[in-house]
């Protein structure tokens, strides 16, 4: 949020008119996620008895079933600017900055709830206080709080400001939410940029914050930076070796495609080395160029954070990082070209011109019109070998994405889970939740696919290379090279 | 000749002998990759530590032709002697193959694999379009469950267990490890016949076989036999 040079009043009337707009999208057609997305400066999501929460400048507030289909939410008791959220133990503290004279005149609040379910007895926003302010004279503004609970020793700090000056850092007590000493000196460990972040991964400190300028929808520069250091007080270094202090910092993630000015990234830890962030682009051009709300796979390379893909409908070779084979329907290939005539060009002269693709009506005059196994191969460019991922409207999803079918490209044949919990291939695609599918992006770029049920069980079972020619289900191990998959464009 | 020149007569032989296998089979006497036929007292009724079956039956191969999908499973549903997929051969059996005689061999390998090459040399035939029928039986003390065959050919082959076909795989190719897999399967309590069809057109051939258990981990707890059921 960078409003340095409006007064209160006018952050009001903007937040009003970007709740306005945000309703106004509100059916429009989904490109990411679905639903009403319209959100400025979101918090970190957070998950409360299985729904998903953020909450946004202006007292915007969205929730979700599923993380894939988004609708409105109940705004909470404060309706300040960029708020963010943490769970502590069985509260939930949200910390949320107003400007309380002309800024960089501003302060964060902390407002706590035992729940975030507005149907539930215990929900009841209970206010905790000032953590932080700027005096208007000093080099902060103390606004855009990001709260981060250290996994390595519990304890729990805030980072804040904007591009007035310094972004801080203070110590909270877990126990309250509130600061441990008011009299303690914040730490200056950033300076030009907002909206920050800290996530802590394999010794590392990172502090993710966003650069350039934001609210000016498809003209907005907003772009993530990020620093890191082995020391949660810093110094944050980027990948130049320029401190954050001095303005440094390595771009996760700036414009691109259709949407333009990412900021206000917020972790999303699902657990067996799944990470996943939240951030609002300043405009979605598929949106009338509207701020919404995404989440995107959470990747990590040569110890830097990368803002991943979701799965993109596609077709794709589907090959095991532990074998190297590619999945195929189990029939016999017959190779691309036809089988070779030695005798017209020698041994290896090929023939005159391009092979044409494998035409799939043409090879599958002889597969079997039943359910088929499935099987791995080396990849051979044939027809029974690429897969077209797409995704299935009203089926629901999951964070970041929608479910998906898997078909055979060029034919309705869909990837499916038999009742033995085995693959198999079925005619055609029906919808069943046992033809559905979920790909996660892996910390390393490779995917995890899951199907959405199997059939007669409650496990969570996901695409296995159990040998080198047989793909199965198997519990997800994140240490092994048996369930990760490269989706590669044929 | 005294006793000094008897040990060198002895040291010559053994030398030229020496040579002689190297000569014919370089490489193999020394990394154990020629089978044993004809072992009696075997001590390999049982999987070794990676879990890999040492013992089989072995028929003398059949001349075939085709490692392709199609061709494989036409050669496998081709009755070449009579009971072809439900016979429980036993050692130095014979059957008749369009005229010849084959005879069923107990082998049992130092390694991981059975080398069919060297198999195929030894009983004075060779592994080029070839059919190689293999059987064991897998001895349970109890029922297991969730359990995967898991097999590498050199090349082509189709499995069965218990009479039901569980591995196909095909083409040209080496073997590896866990190549094939079956579905999770239930090896029952007592005798289980475990029976494969190994297709080789030209060149090196042989084949290793193991189970699994739910974890993918080599699976333990059972005794291999060739012969009679239950013994």
């Amino acid at each position: 949020m960078k409003p340095i040079r409006f007064a209160q009043s006018s952050n009001i009337v903007k937040s009003i008119q970007l709740l306005i707009g945000f309703i106004a999208i509100c059916n429009s057609p989904a490109i990411a996620l679905d639903g009403p997305l319209g959100i400025h400066d979101p918090s970190t999501i957070v998950l409360c008895k299985g729904k998903y929460y953020t909450y946004g400048t202006g007292g915007s507030s969205l929730v979700s079933d599923d993380g894939w289909t988004w609708r409105l939410g109940v705004r909470p008791a404060r309706r300040g600017l960029a708020p963010d959220i943490i769970q502590v133990g069985d509260r939930y503290y949200m910390y949320i900055a107003a400007n309380i004279g002309r800024q960089p005149r501003a302060e964060i609040n902390m407002i706590w709830n035992k729940t975030l379910d507005t149907n539930s007895s215990d929900f009841k926003w209970e206010e905790g206080g000032v953590v932080a302010s700027s005096d208007g004279v000093e080099f902060c503004n103390a606004i855009d709080p990001g709260v981060f609970l250290d996994p390595t020793d519990g304890k729990l700090w805030l980072v804040y400001g904007s591009y007035f000056g310094f972004i801080r850092l203070i110590q909270l007590d877990p126990k309250t939410g509130l600061r441990i000493n008011p009299n303690d000196k914040p730490v200056d460990i950033a300076i030009n940029c907002e909206a920050s972040d800290m996530i802590y991964h394999d010794g590392w400190y990172y502090l993710l914050a966003t650069h350039g300028s934001c609210c000016r929808g498809a003209e907005s520069g907003y772009n993530i930076r990020v620093g890191r250091s082995r020391h949660v007080t810093g110094p944050f270094i980027d990948n130049m070796g320029t401190d954050m202090i001095h303005g440094g910092g390595k771009l996760f993630l700036g414009s691109s495609g259709r949407v333009i000015g990412p900021g206000h990234f917020g972790l999303i830890n699902l657990g067996d080395g799944i990470q996943k962030f939240s951030c609002h682009y300043e405009a979605d051009l598929d949106r009338g160029g509207a701020s919404v709300l995404d989440i995107r796979p959470l990747l990590w390379s040569d110890g830097w954070p990368v803002a991943g893909e979701n799965c993109k409908a596609a077709t794709y070779e589907i090959e095991s990082i532990r074998t190297g084979t590619a999945i195929e329907l189990a029939v016999e290939g017959i190779p691309v070209g036809g089988r070779p005539n030695r005798s017209m060009r020698g041994m290896f002269g090929g023939v005159e011109g391009v092979i044409p693709p494998q035409d799939v009506n043409e090879v599958s005059m002889n597969w079997p019109t039943g359910s088929v196994d499935v099987r791995m191969a080396n990849y051979l460019c044939q027809a029974q070998q690429k897969w077209t991922i797409m995704p299935v409207t009203g089926a629901g999803g999951y964070l970041g994405s929608p479910y998906f079918k898997i078909t055979v490209a060029g034919t309705d044949r869909p990837l499916a889970v038999g009742n033995d919990a085995e693959l198999i291939t079925l005619p055609a695609f029906t919808g069943s939740p046992e033809q559905l599918w979920r790909l996660d992006q892996l910390s390393d770029g490779t995917w995890r696919i899951m199907p959405k049920v199997i059939p007669n069980s409650k496990e969570s079972l996901v695409l296995s290379a159990v040998g080198s020619s047989f793909v199965t289900l198997a519990k997800f191990d994140p240490a092994s090279d048996k369930q990760r998959w490269l989706l590669k464009m044929p | 000749m005294d006793k000094d020149n008897n040990y060198i007569w002895t040291f010559v032989l053994l030398a030229i002998s020496a040579f002689l296998i190297i000569v014919s089979f370089p490489g193999a006497a020394a990394c154990g990759q020629i089978p044993k036929i004809g072992v009696e007292n075997s001590t390999r009724n049982v999987p070794n530590t990676d879990g890999f079956i040492q013992r089989w039956l072995l028929l003398e191969p059949i001349r075939i032709k085709g490692d392709t999908q199609k061709e494989v499973q036409q050669t496998v549903k081709t009755e070449h002697f009579p009971d072809e997929l439900t016979m429980m051969p036993k050692d130095k059996q014979k059957v008749s193959v369009n005229g010849s005689e084959l005879i069923w061999h107990a082998v049992e390998t130092d390694e991981y694999n059975v080398n069919l090459y060297y198999f195929a040399d030894a009983v004075g035939s060779n592994c080029n379009n070839a059919l190689f029928w293999a059987v064991v039986i897998v001895n349970c003390p109890q029922e297991m469950t969730n359990v995967r065959l898991a097999i590498g050919t050199n090349s082509a082959s189709v499995w069965w267990v218990n009479g039901k076909e569980v591995i196909g795989i095909y083409g040209n190719r080496s073997t590896v490890i866990d190549d094939g897999v079956s579905k999770r399967l239930t090896l029952k309590k007592g005798s289980n016949v475990i029976r494969a069809a190994i297709i080789n057109a030209s060149g090196a051939a042989d084949f290793c076989a193991r189970f699994l258990d739910s974890k993918d981990t080599p699976l333990k707890g059972f005794t291999v036999s060739v012969g009679d059921i239950g013994k």
